[in-house]
C-alpha cells in the first residue's frame, strides 16, 4: 500500500526553497502516521521486554535506542551483556552485527544529497538511517524533488527515532503483561513486514534478483556457522544479483 | 576491555557501556558509508552493486528471523511460520502490493494457529 500519500510534487514548481524544504520536513513528519512507523514500533514493543529481561533499567534501555538506533545492534547488545561479556567482546559482536550500514548509508547517499549537502550534514543524517527508514527512503525519494529530499529524510526518520525511544519506555513498563503467543506474533511482525516492504520496494531488476538470492544465502550461509555469516551472505548474493541482472540486460540487448 | 555491564558500581557507567559497546560500533558503519556513499555517481554500476549487496544483507536478516527466530517465536513450528509467510506474500501479491495485507494475513494465520 502507499502509505502516505501526497500531491504531485511536479504540480507546484514554483514554490520558494525554503518553504519548500519546511513542506517536505512536515511531509516527512506525517509519515509517522503509516504502516511501516506502526510496525517497527510494534518491534520495539519486543525490544522493551527483551531489555527488562537483560537486567537494563528502563533509561537505560530507552538510551540504548536513542544513541544506538538500530534493532539488530541493540538485540545483540542487551544478549550479551546480559551474560556477563566483557565490553570489548560486546562492542566487537555488535559492530559484526552492524556492518550493512555501511552499504545501506553508501546507497542512500546518492538518493538524499542535494547541491547544499556537506559531509557533516550526511553524517548526522546517517545517524537516522536503519531498515525502515532506508526503505521507506528508496521508496518514497524517486517521487520527491531532490531539494526536499533531505528534509523528508530528516522529518521522518528522527520522528521515527524519538517515537520508537518512547515505546521502549512504554513496553519496558509492560513487558511480562502478554502471554507467549502474543510475544510470538510482536516477534513475527518485523520480519514479515519487512519481506513485504522490501519486495514493494525493490523497483530495479538487480535489486528483485538481490533479495531472491539473500533471501536463499542468508540461511545458508548461517548454517555453515561461519563468523561474518551476514556480510558474507550479503556479498555474495548481492554480487551474484548484479552479475545476473547484466548478462539478461546483454541478452535482451542483443535481441 | 575487561569490565562488564555489572562489574562498575557507578551511576553512569552503563550509559559509557552503551556508548562505547553499542553506539560506537554501530555508527561508524554509518559515518564509513556516508564517505563511500560520496564517492559514488548517481547511475554507476558501483552503485547498482552496492544496492543490491545492502537489499541482499537485508533479505538475509529476514530469512534468519524467520527461520530461525529466538525467544518466545522460536518455540513455534516452523512449518507454521513458513506456512504464514508464504499466505502473507500471496495476499500481498493479490491486494496489488499491499503491505499491510500482507502483514495482517500473516499475523492472523500465525496467531488462529497459537490460539487453537
Amino acid at each position: 500500500m502507499e502509505s502516505f500519500e501526497q500531491e504531485n510534487p511536479a504540480d507546484k514548481p514554483d514554490s520558494a526553497p525554503q518553504l519548500s524544504r519546511f513542506h517536505w520536513y512536515c511531509q516527512g513528519l506525517k509519515g509517522i502516521a503509516s504502516v511501516p512507523a506502526f510496525i517497527l514500533m510494534m518491534s520495539y514493543v519486543g525490544f522493551g521486554a527483551l531489555a527488562q529481561e537483560a537486567g537494563l533499567s528502563v533509561t537505560q534501555a530507552a538510551f540504548s535506542t536513542a544513541v544506538i538506533w538500530a534493532l539488530p545492534s541493540q538485540v545483540v547488545l542487551a544478549g550479551a551483556l546480559a551474560a556477563g561479556t566483557s565490553i570489548g567482546l560486546v562492542a566487537l559482536a555488535v559492530a559484526l552485527a552492524s556492518v550493512r550500514l555501511t552499504p545501506m548509508v553508501a546507497a542512500w547517499v546518492p538518493v538524499v544529497r542535494d547541491p547544499q549537502s556537506t559531509k557533516l550534514s550526511l553524517v548526522l543524517m546517517s545517524q537516522f538511517v536503519a531498515i525502515t527508514a532506508w526503505i521507506v527512503t528508496m521508496n518514497r525519494m524517486p517521487d520527491i524533488p531532490r531539494e526536499g529530499r533531505g528534509a523528508f529524510f530528516v522529518g521522518f526518520a528522527s520522528s521515527l527515532t524519538v517515537c520508537n525511544t518512547f515505546v521502549t519506555i512504554l513496553s519496558f513498563i509492560v513487558a511480562g503483561e502478554l502471554s507467549d503467543s502474543w510475544r510470538a506474533a510482536l516477534l513475527f511482525l518485523t520480519p514479515i513486514y519487512f519481506l513485504t516492504s522490501l519486495t514493494a520496494a525493490a523497483k530495479l531488476p538487480s535489486d528483485r534478483l538481490a533479495l531472491l538470492f539473500g533471501l536463499i544465502f542468508g540461511p545458508l550461509i548461517y548454517m555453515t556457522g561461519i563468523q561474518l555469516d551476514l556480510l558474507f551472505s550479503g556479498l555474495l548474493a548481492g554480487t551474484l544479483a548484479f552479475f545476473v541482472d547484466k548478462q539478461i540486460k546483454k541478452r535482451a540487448a542483443r535481441g | 576491555m575487561n569490565q562488564t555491564f555489572f562489574s562498575v558500581d557507578a551511576w553512569w557507567w552503563p550509559y559509557v557501556f552503551i556508548l562505547l559497546a553499542g553506539s560506537l560500533p554501530t555508527n561508524m558503519w554509518r559515518w564509513l558509508g556516508v564517505f563511500v556513499g560520496g564517492a559514488l555517481r548517481d547511475d554507476s554500476d558501483l552503485l547498482l552493486w552496492v544496492r543490491a549487496v545492502a537489499s541482499a544483507l537485508i533479505a538475509g536478516v529476514i530469512s534468519k528471523l524467520i527461520l530461525f527466530p529466538s525467544g518466545p517465536l522460536g518455540d513455534t513450528s516452523m512449518l507454521l511460520r513458513l506456512g504464514a509467510t508464504a499466505i502473507g506474500m500471496a495476499a500481498f501479491w493479490l491486494c496489488r502490493k499491499s503491505i499491510l495485507a500482507g502483514v495482517v494475513a500473516a499475523e492472523a494465520v500465525l496467531l488462529v494457529a497459537l490460539f487453537i
